[in-house]
């Protein structure tokens, strides 16, 4: 301490070049430190009087399962504490003969392909069984087994067509209100910026839900529920950043970012029904479709809700409607070629960081709009418009829910 | 699956987001463009495409990959089926033989599948334990030494003295010490030894069990000396013969009390990938013992022909005749004698028909010859 204390004495007096090589000193100091211990854990590996013999964890978590006509396809990441080595791999409690690509152990946090040339049956269930060296099994049930969509400009352009029908197509129709909305009073204009907020506040809560699903199911190496809050807090505070550059937006600027925020959740929709294709799970109804349908045209309504006093050019309306729903498309093509829950996770965490930053934003929005202050988020107008607003995507979402 | 215009409703097909995203727990669309048989013709090629040479692939990619490394494991499967321990051959006063064993228990790590290693109790080092084998009336000495890591013991099917039966408070000694057990080798049969230190189910599950074959003395059996000279090691009517001793047992690697792992002489799939030779014009006799864990009944099935069975081998006439399928509960066990001297040379499966234990590993094959080279 005493030492400490009379460098420090020492470093006042001296002049700015030999302070700044004092200050290189400190710098250099812990790491070097840092360096040393680093080298005597290495050297003397103090660990070693904790280990009892214990076969490593092992953890393996399965990405994506492929099934073709020639058998079936898992994509698996290890998540040991140390290289795991895949031994044998059961498929409905048989041995059966595969190859690993790439072979050899799987270092903590790799994938591996294993291919089975398993003779699957359509419409049925499989279980596959991974044991390892150590003898530990990793189970994974395919509850039904249908052949995955390969990939072809004809099943990426019926994918786009799907995108542009659940995503692009409702926000359009919702904003072909505008010229209906245009005339509505202080209080219509109340009851539709709370209707915004309340379908904001529905897809934040699913979103955020359905993220945490997917960071469950994601390798535990992604610390999915951390990933999620992080992510989400990240998002808000940097579109909140970016928002209020030039004070709070409102207008175009307001609209854009309610787009914006829905464009990410439609994108984590997207990533969700593409994953299903890879899955082989795309048994779409025609009436989910039209349930997507209703439930996204008030997505519509809300970005124009803003715009009620502007008169907008025409392109904007269009630009809008493209950045809400335009992502569902890429979402499907993304979900369908290269899914994988942490993936998901992620692109439903930061949507709904921004979505919660456009419920800050309305809310703003709507005490200002009218000169009320927090009075009018308590009218009858604005609680009408919030009930309206989740009952409906509640309802609309049942459609869509199984 | 590309279009998805003319949508059906299907019972799950209609799950979403989270659910549908956990990759392959869900759903279907009716009218699936692949058509089933398209998909086993696919499947059909892949088979006689397959990269398994041999005999393995009577098994078709049913099988597990790669090879055991014997050497590592301290023994090699296919000598398991015909090495006999018979001790150390001394006379009693009275004329008796006594026969010495030395058996000692050992903690090893074996491989039971290729890759899949698993921490073994064993005797003398391999699971199954040596196939003790004696002759009705020998005075027995098992010298048995516990250099293991847990309380073990021997008790044997036989019949024996109380103090002898390898329980708790009978022979069960602690790591580092020896007992030895002492009784005369009766009835004659096909019969099991094992450790009895609780828990059994583990101390069984971990390898410790094995073979203890007492061979009739025909002395003993004058109406049928035939028969008891060609059960008695050494004899020339027994040379004629090819014996094999087979355990079936079975391995829990992860602990859920099921097993992982099935095999007759522990190595899932070794006969399969090796089929066991035999000359065509002479008998075989398989000594069959019944040791899995956590599956009540095993069975062992012959195909394309039938065989007799000596049920525990305590008899010098059958107890079946002529059959091709017999089950063994826990701990029995028996003899098995058939002949394929009027079979066409080839490949014969063998395997127990649980069909999940063969597809598990317990199955093999006989490769019938003219003769061996």
């Amino acid at each position: 301490m005493n030492e400490v204390s009379r460098i420090t004495a020492a470093d006042q007096t001296a002049g700015p070049a030999r302070k700044s090589r004092a200050a290189l000193l400190w710098l250099i100091l812990p790491m070097a430190a840092l360096g040393l211990a680093i080298v005597w854990l290495v050297v003397t590996n103090p660990l070693q009087r904790f280990g009892n013999g214990a076969p490593p964890v092992e953890t393996l978590t399965f990405e994506r399962t492929i099934l073709s006509d020639d058998g079936i396809r898992v994509l698996v990441r290890a998540g040991g504490s140390e290289p795991m080595t895949i031994a044998q791999v059961q498929v409905d409690d048989a041995y059966w003969q595969f190859t690993q690509d790439p072979p050899g152990p799987i270092s903590r946090g790799s994938t591996a392909w294993i291919h089975l040339p398993f003779p699957w049956v359509l419409g049925e269930a499989h279980a596959i069984n991974i044991v390892t060296n150590t003898g530990a099994t990793f189970e994974h049930e395919i509850a039904v087994a249908v052949p995955t969509p390969a990939h072809n400009a004809t099943s990426l352009l019926s994918q786009a067509l799907l995108g542009v029908f659940v995503g692009f197509v409702p926000v359009t129709i919702g904003m072909m209100f505008y010229p209906a909305l245009r005339g509505v009073g202080r209080d219509g204009m109340d009851f539709l910026l709370a209707l915004t907020v309340g379908l904001l506040a529905f897809l934040l809560v699913d979103a955020t839900a359905e993220a945490f699903e997917l960071a469950g199911e994601a390798a535990a190496i992604f610390q999915g529920q951390a990933m999620v809050w992080l992510a989400a807090a990240a998002s808000f505070l940097l579109l909140m950043a970016v928002g209020r550059r030039q004070g709070a937006p409102s207008g175009v600027a307001l609209a854009t970012f309610i787009a914006l925020g829905i464009g990410l959740h439609n994108l984590g929709e997207g990533l969700a029904i593409g994953a299903a294709f890879a899955a082989g799970a795309a048994g779409l109804g025609s009436f989910l479709v039209l349930g997507f349908m209703a439930h996204n045209i008030t997505e519509g309504i809300g970005i124009s809700a803003p715009l009620l006093k502007k008169r907008p050019a025409l392109w904007i309306f269009a630009a809008l409607a493209l950045l809400a729903g335009g992502p569902a498309v890429v979402g499907l093509w993304i979900g369908s070629l290269a899914y994988a829950p942490q993936w998901s996770a992620l692109a439903l965490a930061v949507g709904a960081g921004a979505i919660l930053q456009v419920i800050v934003e309305v809310a703003a929005y709507l005490m200002r709009s009218d000169g009320r202050g927090t009075t009018a988020l308590l009218a009858p107008a604005t609680i009408a418009g919030l009930t309206t607003g989740v009952a409906f995507m509640y309802g609309t979402a049942m459609l869509v829910k199984v | 699956m590309t279009k998805w215009g003319p949508f059906e409703i299907t019972r799950r097909g209609l799950l979403w987001g989270g659910v549908s995203a956990a990759g392959g727990s869900v759903i279907c669309a009716s009218g699936s463009s692949l058509a089933q048989s398209d998909y086993s013709a696919g499947h059909s090629a892949h088979t006689a495409a397959s990269p398994l040479l041999g005999h393995g692939s009577a098994h078709g990619a049913m099988i597990t990959v790669g090879d055991v490394d014997e050497a590592r494991n301290g023994f090699e499967t296919a000598k398991l089926l015909t090495e006999w321990d018979t001790g150390t051959v001394s006379r009693l006063p009275d004329g008796r033989n006594l026969r010495t064993f030395e058996v000692e228990a050992i903690d090893r790590e074996i491989e039971i599948a290729p890759g899949i290693m698993f921490p073994a109790w064993t005797y003398n080092g391999r699971v199954p334990g040596p196939s003790l084998r004696a002759t009705e009336g020998d005075r027995l000495r098992i010298v048995f030494r516990n250099l293991g890591s847990h309380p073990h013991s021997m008790h044997f099917h036989g019949i024996h003295a109380a103090r002898m039966d390898g329980v708790p408070g009978a022979g069960l000694i602690d790591p580092g010490d020896e007992f030895v057990y002492e009784f005369d080798a009766r009835p004659f049969g096909c019969h099991l030894y094992h450790c009895h230190a609780l828990p059994l189910k583990r101390h069984i599950q971990k390898g410790m069990y094995g073979l203890f074959v007492i061979d009739p003395d025909p002395a003993r059996h004058p109406e049928l000396t035939d028969i008891a000279r060609s059960r008695l090691l050494g004899t020339p009517e027994n040379a004629e013969w090819q014996e094999f001793a087979m355990v079936m047992n079975g391995f829990d690697t992860n602990f859920d009390n099921e097993n992982e792992v099935y095999a007759v002489n522990t190595v899932a799939h070794a006969y399969m990938k090796r089929p066991i030779r035999i000359v065509r014009d002479r008998p075989v006799r398989i000594y069959l013992a019944n040791i899995v864990e956590f599956d009540p009944i095993n069975s062992f099935h012959l195909h394309g022909n039938f065989f007799d069975y000596f049920d525990q081998g305590t008899t010098l006439a059958p107890t079946l005749k002529t059959v091709d399928l017999i089950t063994q509960c826990q701990a029995q066990r028996g003899i098995i004698e058939f002949s394929f001297k009027d079979h066409e040379p080839g490949l014969y499966m063998f395997h127990p028909h649980q069909s999940e234990f063969t597809e598990l590993g317990w199955s093999g094959m006989f490769d019938v010859v003219e003769a061996i080279a």
